[in-house]
């Protein structure tokens, strides 16, 4: 079994081919959706800070911290109202024809 | 122990939704429910990771949720559709910031060897994507000007501070003190800023496109740092499929990327060669004359429609005038407004219908055969002097609505386009200047559509 790093790295190819693969033919109407809906995905973030913030002990590292999951939870939450309410626009076109 | 067993399992489960999501965004039919797949898929990794063994802090955390996202929410629901774009600036540079301080954090306490140096690595491009973020946001909402700001040894000093900052990142992973790490994030940051100022407004969107890129690579480097994958693999994930975006949008604008990030677009205006005729404007009557009589007319619309939020009235116009019998169709650029497909959002808002619009490649050959271009609130998109060499709009793919027989232009004054420069189109003959904001200008015309 590949272990450590080269698992690591191994994942990280496989996915860097994965997102150049699945949105490699899409049309200019979805440019603006789909990087408000990949900016929402990169808010996976807010795992990572809630894990540094939850592994803070110092009061500095409790204020990085803090920013930090502030700041990816406004990512999270802004990303997603955004995309919604663009992609509702195409919903509702849709739904008239 | 028991909730902690879910952890892998619930990452994995999110990254390959976040895959789904992304595939089903990249066609119109499926677009709305991929987001679907990626909103559940992010509520379910953010509960589980709150059963990672050893974690403290919980009530701050609640704090800062609510606080950050609240906010966010908030915000995202009140803005007007036209600020879209800015906003996803701003969560944009939020989530870069996340990543820096993630970094910044790790470092902080001590991170050593390889996961320093991915801490590094998240750190100083998280703290480029805030500050550049910020920037985009400030230009596009107007709050900062929007032209190239240029000065002498731009790039040079540009460059040297960048050196600056990965020195002091090596330095913070090889000899750290809090020092050198205030140092090098200051030193990111300023970067970000500085390296963004010089672009002018009409590249935004494609800038944008490459800070959410960042942010993706950003988060992936934290992932690697902190040794969690579902941020290594979302990660890579948004800065593959972000570089590509980034890529197809600046190909969409015929500009390279460097050009956009080294060429300070309003900065060469060496020609400035006096543009023959003069501006002649139209009242309202008269206009609305031209259209009614008009046998096609194609309307094509660009940020001035947005800013005065005239969608609505533009369908009316729309309605107003196939009433009379004129064949009305939308000529959409690519990038007309701020982002790709702002138009084509703004104008379904409307409910105008998808078979009226038409993109660049499909509509350039109608408009010889057009009584009347409309363009409103558009500049740039139609500026002739794209087809000449040294033009800074040289090559930049444009719609023709030169060559229709008479062109009325909706503008709001005699300023230049968001590139800064002269529109020979508003000085041809067979063109007419309707001063004034958008929506008052089309409501103008459909009242006076009623008289003709």
């Amino acid at each position: 079994m590949i272990t450590g790093m080269w698992a690591s790295v191994t994942i990280v190819i496989l996915a860097a081919f994965t997102g150049y693969e699945v949105i490699s033919r899409v049309p200019v109407m979805l440019h603006t959706p789909l990087m408000s809906g990949s900016n929402f995905i990169h808010g996976i973030v807010l795992v990572g800070a809630m894990i540094a913030l939850g592994h803070a002990h110092t009061p500095a590292e409790q204020v990085v911290g803090f920013i930090a999951v502030a700041l990816a939870a406004a990512n999270v939450a802004g990303g997603y109202v955004v995309t919604d309410r663009i992609l509702r626009m195409f919903l509702k076109a849709k739904a008239k024809e | 122990m028991s909730a902690s067993v879910l952890i892998e399992p619930i990452y994995l489960l999110a990254c390959v939704s976040f895959i789904l999501a992304l595939k089903r965004m990249s066609r119109p039919q499926t677009a709305a429910s991929g987001m679907v797949f990626a909103g559940f898929a992010m509520a379910a990794a953010i509960a589980v990771t709150c059963a990672i063994p050893g974690m403290e802090n919980f009530a701050l955390m609640g704090v800062a949720i609510l606080l950050g996202g609240g906010a966010a929410y908030y915000a995202a629901k009140k803005v007007a559709m036209t600020g879209m774009p800015q906003m996803v600036a701003i969560y944009n540079g939020m989530g870069g910031g996340a990543a820096g301080a993630i970094g910044a954090l790790e470092l902080l306490r001590g991170a050593s060897g390889v996961s320093a140096a991915f801490s590094a690595l998240g750190g100083i491009i998280g703290a480029v994507s805030i500050t550049g973020s910020v920037i985009a946001f400030l230009k596009l909402q107007g709050w900062m000007r929007e032209r190239p700001i240029v000065y002498p040894l731009q790039k040079a000093s540009n460059l040297a501070l960048l050196g600056a900052a990965i020195i002091a990142g090596a330095l913070c992973v090889f000899r750290p003190s809090r020092e050198i790490l205030a140092a090098f994030f200051i030193l990111s940051a300023a970067f970000g800023f500085l390296m963004t100022i010089p672009i002018g407004g009409a590249d935004m969107p494609v800038v944008i496109s490459l800070y959410n890129a960042l942010t993706g690579v950003a988060v992936a480097m934290d992932g690697f740092a902190i040794g969690n994958f579902a941020m290594m693999v979302a990660g890579t994930l948004v800065g593959a499929a972000g570089s590509l975006l980034t890529l197809l949008m600046a190909k969409a604008m015929n500009r390279s990327i460097p050009s956009i990030l080294f060429g300070a677009f309003g900065a060469v205006e060496q020609e400035g060669g006096d543009i023959a005729g003069s501006l002649k404007p139209i009242e309202a009557s008269d206009a609305a004359l031209m259209l009614g009589y008009a046998a096609k007319v194609i309307v094509v619309p660009g940020y001035g429609l947005a800013v005065a939020q005239a969608q609505q009235k533009v369908k009316e116009l729309m309605d107003s005038l196939e009433s009379k019998g004129v064949a009305v169709k939308f000529g959409i650029h690519p990038v007309a407004g701020r982002m790709p497909g702002h138009m084509d959002v703004l104008l379904a808002e409307a409910k105008v219908p998808y078979d009226r619009l038409f993109d660049r490649d499909e509509i350039n050959a109608e408009f010889s055969s057009a009584d009347v271009a409309l363009v409103i609130g558009a500049n740039d998109v139609v500026n002739p002097s794209a087809h000449r060499t040294g033009s800074p709009l040289y090559g930049m793919p444009i719609l023709d609505a030169e060559q229709a027989k008479n062109v009325i232009v909706l503008k709001r004054g005699k300023g230049k386009g968001f590139a800064g420069i002269e529109n020979e189109l508003f000085y041809k003959d067979n063109t007419r200047m309707l001063y004034g904001d958008a929506q008052e200008s089309v409501s103008k015309l459909i009242q006076a559509l009623k008289d003709v």
